[in-house]
């Protein structure tokens, strides 16, 4: 890569990348009501790990990320599929989402839902397969 | 009932916790861990065997995709049990002999994996009632076959067979596939019970002989029949107790099972016939012929392998006459001849099993399997002798052993089979005893070179004086099987009453099965007896000359051979393919996109301008709101300067800032989604070019002068796309559908409409495209890691 001066980018990155993870954190969870979801989360992840990248150099990401990102992917794809056999357990048609709610005093209705298992499958295949698309390219000098 | 299911998956089950295991190192052989699945499955089948023999079925079923009609639905008949009985007990004798064949440097995890895989898909098979679920098994066999026969895929060999093996088999798997569908066209039903119900519709649909003429080619690529058997000889390259299990007990006999199970369609029809019949003779005969020549043990196993699945095949297609409306009366005579294959279809399982694993004990004990280096083992291993002795005289027929018996039976009704006059061509039928006959002096003449050819003689080649035995546990499945050759010699009829009839019956539903009789030992001085006689004196005539009959196989020369056509073939296919792809993959993205706008323009647009379809500005549409036209005219803009600018910096620069402003024009149509959506990916395909930035080439050197074509394209695809906006919106064919996903919150509980369509009213989607997403990124992982150095050979051998 060009060796120009990066205190700035390596300065603001620092402090950057942490919203950018609360921001995809925040998107994943309010997909249910409000426009984020799965995709969304995932990619505002990735794309803070791009940040980090056209920041630092490789050896920095994989020192501060020790993770095989292809196994994060193929995970994602794999919860994906199992949350759909989950239902066949249950005697529902393959993928049928389930919901719970109920209602906790002083914070009003709670949802859980099998969507946000399956969501979190597709956030962590793109993530995954993003960031590996990546890395393999940057790798290859 | 369900558990018939359960032991199709067990297999399956069993693969699975082997691979989760995958990190811990096992202390002991894994094998014995395996060994415990066909235990308990034999025995599990065992327990059905006297319910089955009173003639009981049974029947479950279980929803898969029901809005298909799809079920998994296992029926467990007399034939059913018969080939379950031989995958798992077979099944069980193979494992224990490779726990110690295989030694603990092989990848033994992914050995066994295949192995299950394979053993679960053939029960699945033999045990399905539905066809689509017959199919989807019948190709997983196919693919753990290839797995396993690429298991040292380190050699050239193995590579070469386990890809002919494949596209032989899917390609008859596949004609079959297309052969059910048309079954269930006319039928209207996938069930096979069902189907045999509607035999009479059947015959007289117009779809009958495409039918009958697929179905047999998936039955004849998979049970090696002539011309189809060339792949056999090649899946020689998998390990030996592959072999032994898979391409002589169990897969080979797929194509068997199909052609008795669809008997009681097809069954009195002549073409049936002839086509079963005679592929099976050809087989049968040319085969054996084969087989003489062969110098390597596997593969002269193989060529016999081949050679009596033609046998096998033969008797089917005899037995199938006694659906032949002019012949009711006498239909015991027939129906003994699918006794006889059945018969000889355990036979073959027992000495032919029995005959691999010696080969594979003399391979791993002296290291070759060549014919002309081994002599005089017999003073070495004086029990393997043994039990090659027992297996290969079995093999050719002689008593005392089970061979003998279903080769007296399948005399008998070649000799039957000349009796009827019902044939238009009563010449050929007459051929038949005498082709049966010559086909068995072979089979004789190759069974006596195994075994005395190795065993007798000076030691020689690489047989020394430290030649030993192999480890105990390895003979253990050999004598188990050539004890059971004498066995059922001895007691046949207890085979008979449990396993052979009651499969018999469900060949032929209308007929008593205590009308077949007993299996006898002597029949006295009859045709048949004086054929085995004359089978003795010839072969052994020929077998004591065999040097000089052997110069009949120069005859054939390669050139000739099924073979080399088959090579030739697969070569120039593959030539043409690759003419036909560099003509139009150049390696310039630029003509990429000239083929997909192209397309879009003469399809599209064509199909547009031909059909008349209507379209107009502005009078369904909401007023175009003054925002709108900016950003309207901003994007019009910046996409005319992006090919002017003079770095490619600035240029992905604006094109990112184009996405942008498409982001804007979704907000303004309020959906806050796609704008989010829009930005991130345009955020991030961004940055990934501008880390591969660097790799570019200069933008001077890349940058292709103008030209009118390129600019008439890019003219055109935006004129068409903006058209078929504009009819899109002026043109409803129906009701829109987003009412019905309005509802997300009542029935998903989830305010978010897109969301809802995502993960729940259209999860399927979804869960596929994150497949199809994880896919490409190993795809791209892999261009880019594994792709050849610069200079660097060729990655094979």
């Amino acid at each position: 890569m060009l060796k120009i001066n990066e205190v700035i980018l390596q300065t603001v990155t620092k402090v950057v990348v942490f919203i950018i993870l609360t921001l995809a954190i925040y998107l994943f969870f309010s997909g249910h009501n409000a426009p984020g979801g799965g995709f969304i989360g995932g990619l505002v992840l990735a794309s803070s790990f791009v940040l980090m990248l056209l920041a630092y150099d490789m050896e920095t990401i994989r020192k501060g990320l020790p993770l095989d990102f292809k196994l994060v992917g193929a995970s994602g794809a794999l919860i994906v599929v199992l949350t759909g056999l989950g239902a066949i357990v249950f005697g529902e048609p393959f993928l049928k989402q389930a919901i719970f709610s109920f209602s906790l005093p002083l914070y009003g209705r709670v949802e859980f839902s099998t969507v946000t298992l399956f969501e979190a499958g597709v956030a962590l295949a793109v993530v995954g397969v993003v960031v590996t698309i990546i890395l393999s390219i940057a790798e290859d000098v | 009932m369900l558990s018939i299911l359960l032991a199709i998956f067990l297999p399956f089950l069993a693969a699975l916790l082997i691979i989760l295991s995958s990190t811990y190192q096992f202390r002991h052989h894994i094998g014995w861990a395996v060994l415990i699945v066909p235990i308990l499955l034999f025995i599990y089948f065992m327990r059905r065997l006297f319910d089955v023999a009173d003639g009981e079925t049974f029947y479950t079923t279980t929803n898969w995709i029901p809005s298909f009609s799809i079920h998994l639905s296992t029926y467990l008949d007399g034939l059913s049990l018969l080939f379950s009985l031989l995958i798992t007990g077979i099944g069980t004798l193979v494992i224990l002999y490779s726990i110690y064949y295989m030694t603990k440097d092989e990848q033994l995890k992914h050995f066994y994996v295949y192995l299950l895989l394979f053993m679960g898909s053939m029960l699945g098979v033999v045990l399905s009632d539905h066809v689509i679920v017959l199919y989807v098994f019948w190709e997983l066999t196919s693919i753990s076959s290839f797995l396993l026969i690429a298991f040292w895929y380190q050699r050239k060999g193995s590579r070469y067979g386990a890809q002919k093996s494949l596209i032989i088999t899917v390609f008859g798997g596949f004609s079959m596939f297309i052969g059910f569908l048309m079954l269930h066209y006319v039928t209207g039903t996938f069930s096979i019970r069902e189907m045999l119900l509607q035999a009479d519709v059947i015959k007289n649909h117009d779809l009958f002989i495409p039918i009958i003429l697929l179905l047999l080619l998936g039955a004849f690529t998979k049970s090696v029949q002539f011309p189809f058997h060339i792949w056999l000889p090649d899946a020689m390259e998998a390990p030996t107790p592959i072999s032994a299990y898979l391409h002589s007990a169990t897969m080979v006999k797929a194509g068997i099972y199909l052609v008795a199970r669809f008997t009681p369609i097809f069954g009195g029809d002549m073409l049936w016939f002839w086509l079963v019949a005679s592929a099976g003779m050809v087989t049968l005969f040319w085969a054996a012929f084969n087989a003489i020549r062969q110098t390597d043990l596997k593969a002269l196993l193989a060529y016999s392998t081949v050679s009596q699945l033609g046998l096998i095949m033969s008797l089917f297609g005899v037995g199938s006459l006694a659906y032949h409306p002019d012949i009711q009366l006498s239909t015991v005579l027939l129906t003994q001849a699918t006794f006889a294959a059945l018969f000889h279809l355990v036979n073959h399982s027992t000495f032919k099993g029995a005959l691999f694993m010696i080969v594979g004990i003399i391979d791993f004990q002296i290291g070759t399997r060549d014919l002309r280096r081994l002599s005089g083992l017999i003073y070495f291993m004086p029990i393997s002798f043994t039990i090659a002795l027992i297996g290969s005289f079995s093999m050719a027929g002689l008593p005392p052993f089970n061979g003998f018996l279903s080769k007296e039976m399948f005399f008998t009704a070649m000799l039957k089979l000349t009796q009827f006059d019902i044939f238009s061509v009563q010449a050929v039928i007459n051929l038949f005893p005498v082709v049966a006959w010559i086909a068995s002096v072979f089979t004789f003449i190759y069974s006596m070179t195994l075994v005395f050819e190795t065993f007798l003689g000076e030691k020689k080649g690489k047989v020394t004086d430290e030649t030993r035995e192999p480890p105990f546990g390895m003979l253990i499945s050999p004598i188990i099987l050539a004890s059971l050759v004498i066995i059922i010699f001895i007691f046949p009829n207890t085979l008979a009453n449990y396993v052979l009839k009651p499969a018999v019956g469900s060949v032929y539903p209308f007929v008593d099965t205590n009308e077949l009789g007993k299996i006898e030992h002597w029949h006295g001085f009859t045709a048949e007896f004086w054929m085995t006689v004359g089978i003795i004196v010839v072969g052994t005539i020929l077998f004591l000359y065999r040097n000089q009959f052997k110069k009949a196989f120069l005859f054939f020369p390669y050139e000739l051979s099924i073979d080399n056509v088959y090579n030739h073939a697969l070569a120039y296919s593959e030539k043409l393919a690759k003419k036909m792809t560099n003509l139009y993959m150049t390696g310039y993205l630029r003509h990429y996109f000239s083929y997909i706008f192209l397309f879009i323009i003469i399809v599209i647009g064509g199909a547009f301008f031909a059909l008349h379809i209507p379209f107009s500005i502005g009078e369904n549409d909401q007023a175009i709101s003054t925002f709108q036209w900016i950003i309207a005219v901003m994007i019009a803009v910046t996409a005319v300067t992006v090919p002017m600018v003079g770095s490619r910096l600035s240029a992905v620069l604006l094109t990112g800032f184009i996405g942008y402003l498409m982001a804007m024009n979704f907000v303004l149509f309020r959906a806050p989604d796609l704008a989010l959506t829009q930005l991130i990916v345009e955020t991030v395909s961004t940055s990934l070019f501008l880390l591969a930035f660097y790799f570019l080439p200069k933008w001077d050197i890349e940058r292709a002068p103008f030209k009118w074509r390129n600019l008439l394209i890019a003219v055109s695809v935006g004129f068409v796309f903006t058209v078929i906006a504009l009819a899109v919106n002026n043109n409803r064919l129906f009701e829109s559908i987003s009412s019905y996903y309005e509802k997300a919150d009542e029935l998903a509980g989830a305010k978010n409409i897109v969301n809802t369509i995502l993960g729940d009213f259209r999860a399927f989607d979804t869960m596929l495209e994150a497949i199809v997403l994880f896919i490409a990124g190993i795809g791209i992982y892999a261009l880019t890691k594994y792709k050849k150095a610069k200079g660097a050979g060729n990655v094979e051998d």
